[in-house]
């Protein structure tokens, strides 16, 4: 029987004393028409007329896969004032920064976001206008949160104008990108992305799904939705393959990657097996000065939400441990359904130091908050 | 111990599910058919409030391929994580033994027996003639 505990009264998790960042909040709209500010005629007219369009076929520019709840959203997320979730300000104060005292949340919009979509000058054009409302429709309003420049990542160049234009903004404190992008991450398409985020000082973020066209496994197109949010894990290992073999980090060494809602339990495997075939295939690449688990270790950070859990938690620990106690970075995922509680889903295992890192500290060091 | 009115059963329609809160626990009272059944407002992994999460019936396979429904109605899933939980045992779908939400007693009462008290129904009177309701917590 499982220990019932008293509802929890709103504040911060009492293990948070070095504060509590969220990096992965999800803000939605509910209507195009938010946008139509931020976007010229022309576009708002190409909107309406051809709407969103991932580079999926027959999905009408929404998931190919249908999620457990509707919206993939809580159920109690819905604002009693209307709308969907996380589209009201307040709602989201209440249910999120002031229930579980967070200090600083990141915004990562995903619906619509203008990324990946198939017309690469709409992609630019809305992306552009998504990070325009979230400047004016949640970072002037609320000063705990932060914005992701979302990018149109499949037009190396017009990302790169892009993040530019946001360079020096305290509002914005990374680049997004998804897990699943039209090539490889490494692939020079995308350095001038990296390079521009380099630039502005700010890390790139590749947070889990993209409808790109490619199967979303290594074997096609799955039956369940489990296999979808399961293979995120494999979705952004050949991400930080990529990343790494391609020589981007040896190419742009300040540049920061950080891994959201992939899980993790698997990113130690990925540097092992590289590393032992670095060593037999170093002359294919000779562009690698270190062995690639040394990359990873020193360019790459993970985010929590969703833990692996296994069933002996020293396991979690081992491998916590392998990535580097001050690489995992804590996030709910508000307001889907998998959200994490700040309050239930650190492992209590922890010490009491490394939880306050991976609350709080460590998202601090990395983002300069 | 205390015994918390939930509603008169007239204003309790099968289907429904209500919330009260008793002895400092927040509690979800459902109407099967008649029958009610009483949980802790808390799913036992991160928390969710079960009030607000869907109904659903028990889908079992016996092998791939094959599906049977059956129960309709009397599943309740957080409203997170999708958690699924037996009404009527409070008993979770995936582990049964280990992973339970707290169940109280819930059952139908005269008004003639409660109007004595010491039972809370501070939102609406008690009437002699009517039955209603009543949680354990």
């Amino acid at each position: 029987m499982n220990v019932i505990q008293p509802i929890a009264a709103p504040g911060k998790p009492a293990a948070a004393t070095l504060g509590l960042v969220d990096v992965d909040i999800h803000p939605r709209a509910d209507s195009m028409a938010a946008f139509k500010p931020y976007l010229s005629a022309r576009w708002w007219e190409y909107l309406n007329t051809y709407g969103i369009r991932a580079r999926h076929g027959f999905t009408g520019g929404q998931p190919p896969f249908p999620k457990a709840q509707p919206l993939a959203c809580r159920r109690d997320a819905w604002p009693p004032t209307g709308g969907t979730p996380a589209s009201d300000l307040d709602f989201l104060r209440f249910q999120l920064l002031d229930n579980y005292g967070v200090d600083v949340g990141v915004l990562n919009p995903l619906q619509p976001s203008g990324q990946g979509d198939r017309n690469n000058g709409f992609s630019a054009a809305m992306a552009h206008a998504v990070n325009e409302w979230q400047l004016e429709a949640w970072l002037r309003k609320e000063p705990r949160l932060r914005g992701s420049v979302v990018v149109p990542y499949e037009d190396g160049a017009a990302s790169a104008a892009e993040i530019r234009k946001r360079a020096g903004d305290p509002n914005f404190c990374q680049v997004l990108m998804m897990s699943r992008t039209g090539e490889p991450a490494g692939n020079p398409r995308y350095w001038p992305i990296y390079e521009a985020a380099a630039e502005a000082g700010l890390p790139v973020a590749f947070h889990a799904f993209g409808y790109s066209g490619w199967a979303m496994t290594n074997g096609g197109w799955p039956s369940f939705y489990t296999e979808e949010v399961s293979e995120h894990a494999t979705s952004c290992q050949n991400q930080v393959t990529s990343l790494v073999v391609e020589g981007v980090f040896e190419r742009i060494p300040k540049l920061k990657v950080v891994l959201i809602e992939c899980g993790f339990g698997w990113l130690p495997a990925v540097g092992w097996r590289l590393d032992k075939h670095w060593k037999h295939l170093k002359a294919e690449v000779p562009h690698l000065k270190r062995a690639p688990s040394e990359y990873i270790r020193d360019h790459i950070w993970v985010s929590t939400q969703p833990m692996e859990e296994p069933e002996r938690g020293q396991h979690l620990a081992d491998i916590m441990e392998w990535i580097g106690w001050d690489r995992i970075l804590f996030a709910t995922d508000y307001p889907h359904w998998d959200f994490d509680d700040p309050r239930a889903a650190m492992p209590g295992f922890l010490s009491a130091e490394r939880r306050a890192a991976i609350y709080g500290g460590n998202a601090k060091a990395l983002y300069g908050f | 111990m205390s015994k918390v009115i939930v509603a008169p059963v007239g204003e309790f329609p099968p289907g429904e599910r209500k919330l009260v809160e008793a002895d400092g626990k927040r509690i979800v009272v459902f109407n099967l058919d008649g029958e009610y059944f009483a949980l802790l407002d808390r799913c036992p992994h991160q928390g969710g409030s079960l009030c607000a999460g869907a109904i659903s019936g028990h889908v079992e396979s016996s092998s791939p391929g094959e599906y049977h429904y059956s129960r309709r109605g009397e599943m309740v899933r957080c409203p997170w994580h999708y958690w699924e939980f037996d009404i009527r045992t409070g008993k979770s779908w995936f582990d049964p033994k280990r992973v339970q939400v707290r169940q109280f007693k819930a059952a139908v009462e005269p008004g003639a027996a409660l109007v004595e008290g010491p039972y809370q129904a501070e939102t609406f009177p008690v009437r002699v003639e009517d039955h209603y309701v009543v949680v354990e917590a």
